[in-house]
């Protein structure tokens, strides 16, 4: 029952193509224009969040990050189709969208850049970007990637038997659909018609490796049939589109119809990680052509063309996003930093220290 | 008096522990008829296919499931069919289980057992006869336990269930039908983290765990004989290790035989030795030696050649003689 919306072809190989119409009437169900609005701030905010990261990086300020730029209707879009607080999230290293447009505020994010002790993802234990709160029920994930699907799987799981009508909705690249687990997990999803759902934020690249050597089909979301379970690509730069495929997959989930694998496709305009050049494995041609359809200008094209939006109103939130912005890495880098005495804290419920070797 | 096996010990606890908790969800391969072992049988038809149920053949899948369903409020119980299996399973739970509480400041936990049958003796070659306990040992956020009697695996895996972090559960299969005793009732807890003194003594202490304990009990009565009086203590936890019983072994006797069944090379023999090397030196009247496994990948399955590998009560008791010679 595979449905196979919008076919198209691998991002990285063939570039962006040139059919993108920009249509006044276009909408999703269940996103009204304070929504879009809100969405588009929210994108906005993780593209300006994403850049500081990196030029806090670049001055020494945090020794390492990575992020999602590019991603940002992929992120928000999904997001914007869930019920934060109720539903579970899995997200990956790439998701700084995905924690903003779930709730995490701009203070926890600055907080996570600079491992601060009251980062509420990890409290300085891990690196950045390897989200996890507690309140919107987003689960921790490792820097091991495919190992959350399974998790994700087992979430869905427990909401089904506990007869919630939560979804769990789990993220990851699509080179992350090569491990074992992204297999084992949707296939035990599948057999137990779980309420999840898979979204592979498709860039084209895993690091350096492009798609073909990846793997040797163009949609990921083909991977869908040989499980059972519906499959569905869409252009993962439109937000809109990204709400609307969402959307009926969460709501398939819900109704007890079981998982989607949701491809959408997109690009990181980004190095992989602050640690990567970029330069060594992809043409600024290539780069400039996906700038050319940034998911952050093509929604902003379409709130004012839809008159949903004055140019100057759009520049009154970019300026808004950045004044936040200026107030969380003020209170973030003020924050306390993690006490070394603290490392054996949370090793189990009941205890605090680990075992050390003593000297008598 | 009724004599109870591991085995039926093993299934009564899931019987209990589901019957009173319905958080509780049983998964593996097989286990809806039973399991290889028989060791979940009739638990569907009391509990149903939504608590007990198979699964795909795909150890780091269904692992992975189970540590979500835990995180999401469910207490799982996975079982593996073999420890030599559970490989595909580890990033699961060194990666994920071991770490979740750690990395999230306590905020997502992973209420998890995993049981699983190790050991050897039952003609199961090199992939249905492994001891890994020492591969999990080594895992600081996960507990390791090998109960070596019916009252301690029943009495544990109630513990492992009722314990907010991941356990590692591991049942030596030639032990399932082989060991029986009256199990008392009501029966006391057993904590995970405490070992057992099973046989006090004054001239060598064999420290064992598994199915090594009871040839050491046996070697220890050989030696009775021979007016060499043993201590035999039980580690029953591997993870953390009772080091105030260790230590206690070592200062009661001065010399000390460490028996397991898994490889030498990295064994938790290794580390029960450097406890006592380090806090116990002065106590020592024998440097400590361990008795385990050859350093071969796994025992064969040829009976000699299954037998050449594992230690017996005439192994023991001839290392320990040695040591009381000493």
């Amino acid at each position: 029952m595979t449905t196979t919306q919008q076919p198209q072809p691998s991002a990285a190989s063939t570039g962006p193509t040139s059919t993108e119409h920009a249509d006044e009437t276009r909408s999703s169900p269940g996103l009204t224009k304070e929504d879009l609005i809100r969405r588009w701030y929210q994108m906005v905010l993780a593209r300006k969040i994403g850049e500081r990261w990196f030029v806090l990086n670049r001055q020494g300020k945090a020794p390492f990050v990575i992020t999602g730029q590019g991603h940002e209707a992929t992120q928000v879009g999904t997001v914007a189709a869930l019920s934060a607080g109720k539903d579970w999230v899995v997200p990956y290293y790439r998701d700084l969208g995905v924690a903003l447009a779930l709730g995490m505020t701009p203070d926890e994010l600055m907080l996570n850049v600079f491992a601060k002790a009251d980062d509420p993802n990890s409290g300085g234990r891990q690196m950045p970007a390897h989200w996890s709160h507690k309140r919107l029920r987003m689960v921790s994930g490792s820097s091991v990637v495919g190992t959350q699907l399974p998790i994700a799987a087992g979430l869905a799981w427990a909401a089904k038997l506990q007869g919630h009508d939560a979804v769990a909705v789990t993220y990851l690249g699509e080179g992350s659909t090569n491990q074992g687990e992204f297999h084992e997990g949707l296939n035990f999803a599948a057999v137990q018609r779980l309420p999840l759902v898979v979204v592979v934020e498709n860039n084209g690249y895993a690091i350096t490796e492009i798609q073909a050597k990846e793997m040797a089909i163009a949609d990921v979301a083909d991977r869908a049939q040989a499980y059972g379970v519906r499959g569905a690509v869409v252009d993962g730069n439109d937000l809109i589109e990204v709400h609307r495929a969402m959307q009926i997959a969460v709501q398939a989930a819900r109704r007890g119809h079981g998982p989607t694998l949701l491809e959408a496709k997109t690009y990181r305009i980004v190095p992989h990680s602050s640690d990567d050049d970029d330069r060594r494995y992809r043409t600024r041609e290539e780069l400039d052509l996906w700038r050319a359809r940034d998911p952050i200008d093509r929604l902003r094209k379409h709130l004012l063309e839809a008159r949903i939006l004055t140019s100057e109103q759009a520049d009154e939130l970019i300026a808004k996003a950045a004044e936040e912005l200026r107030g969380a890495e003020a209170f973030a880098a003020a924050a306390p930093d993690p006490d070394p005495a603290s490392l054996a804290t949370h090793l189990y419920a009941d205890s605090t220290t680990p075992s050390t070797s003593s000297i008598p | 008096m009724t004599q109870t096996s591991i085995a039926e010990a093993i299934q009564s606890a899931h019987r209990e522990i589901m019957r009173d908790d319905d958080r509780v969800i049983l998964l593996g391969e097989d286990v809806e008829a039973g399991g290889v072992f028989r060791i979940t049988n009739g638990l569907r038809d009391e509990f149903g296919p939504q608590r007990v149920f198979d699964t795909p053949l795909s150890e780091a899948g269904f692992t992975g499931a189970a540590i979500g369903a835990a995180i999401g409020g469910m207490r799982p119980i996975v079982e593996i069919q073999f420890v030599d299996f559970i490989l595909p399973a580890l990033n699961q739970l060194i990666s994920e289980a071991a770490k979740m509480r750690y990395r999230s400041l306590g905020a997502w936990t992973v209420p998890l057992v995993v049981r699983t049958p190790y050991g050897g003796g039952v003609h199961g070659g090199l992939y249905h006869s492994q001891s890994m306990e020492a591969l999990f040992a080594h895992v600081p956020g996960l507990k390791v336990v090998m109960p070596a009697t019916p009252a301690d695996a029943k009495a544990l895996l109630h513990s492992a269930v009722q314990d907010p972090d991941p356990v590692i559960f591991l049942e030596h299969k030639r032990s399932y039908r082989l060991i029986r005793e009256e199990i008392p009732d009501p029966l006391p807890p057993v904590a995970i983290g405490q070992a057992a003194l099973r046989r006090d003594g004054q001239d060598v202490a064999i420290i064992a765990t598994g199915l090594a304990l009871h040839h050491g009990l046996a070697a220890a009565e050989q030696l009775q004989a021979e007016n060499i009086d043993c201590l035999v203590l039980d580690l029953r936890t591997v993870l953390p290790l009772d080091k105030p019983a260790i230590l206690s072994a070592a200062r009661r006797t001065g010399k000390v035989l460490i028996v397991h069944e898994d490889h030498l090379t990295g064994g938790i023999g290794g580390e029960v030795a450097a406890i006592i090397a380090a806090e116990a030196f002065e106590h020592l009247d024998a440097p400590i030696q361990r008795l385990a496994g050859p350093d071969i990948p796994a025992m064969g399955y040829h009976p000699a050649l299954e037998q050449a590998f594992l230690p017996n009560p005439d192994t023991i008791a001839q290392a320990a003689r040695r040591l009381a010679a000493y």
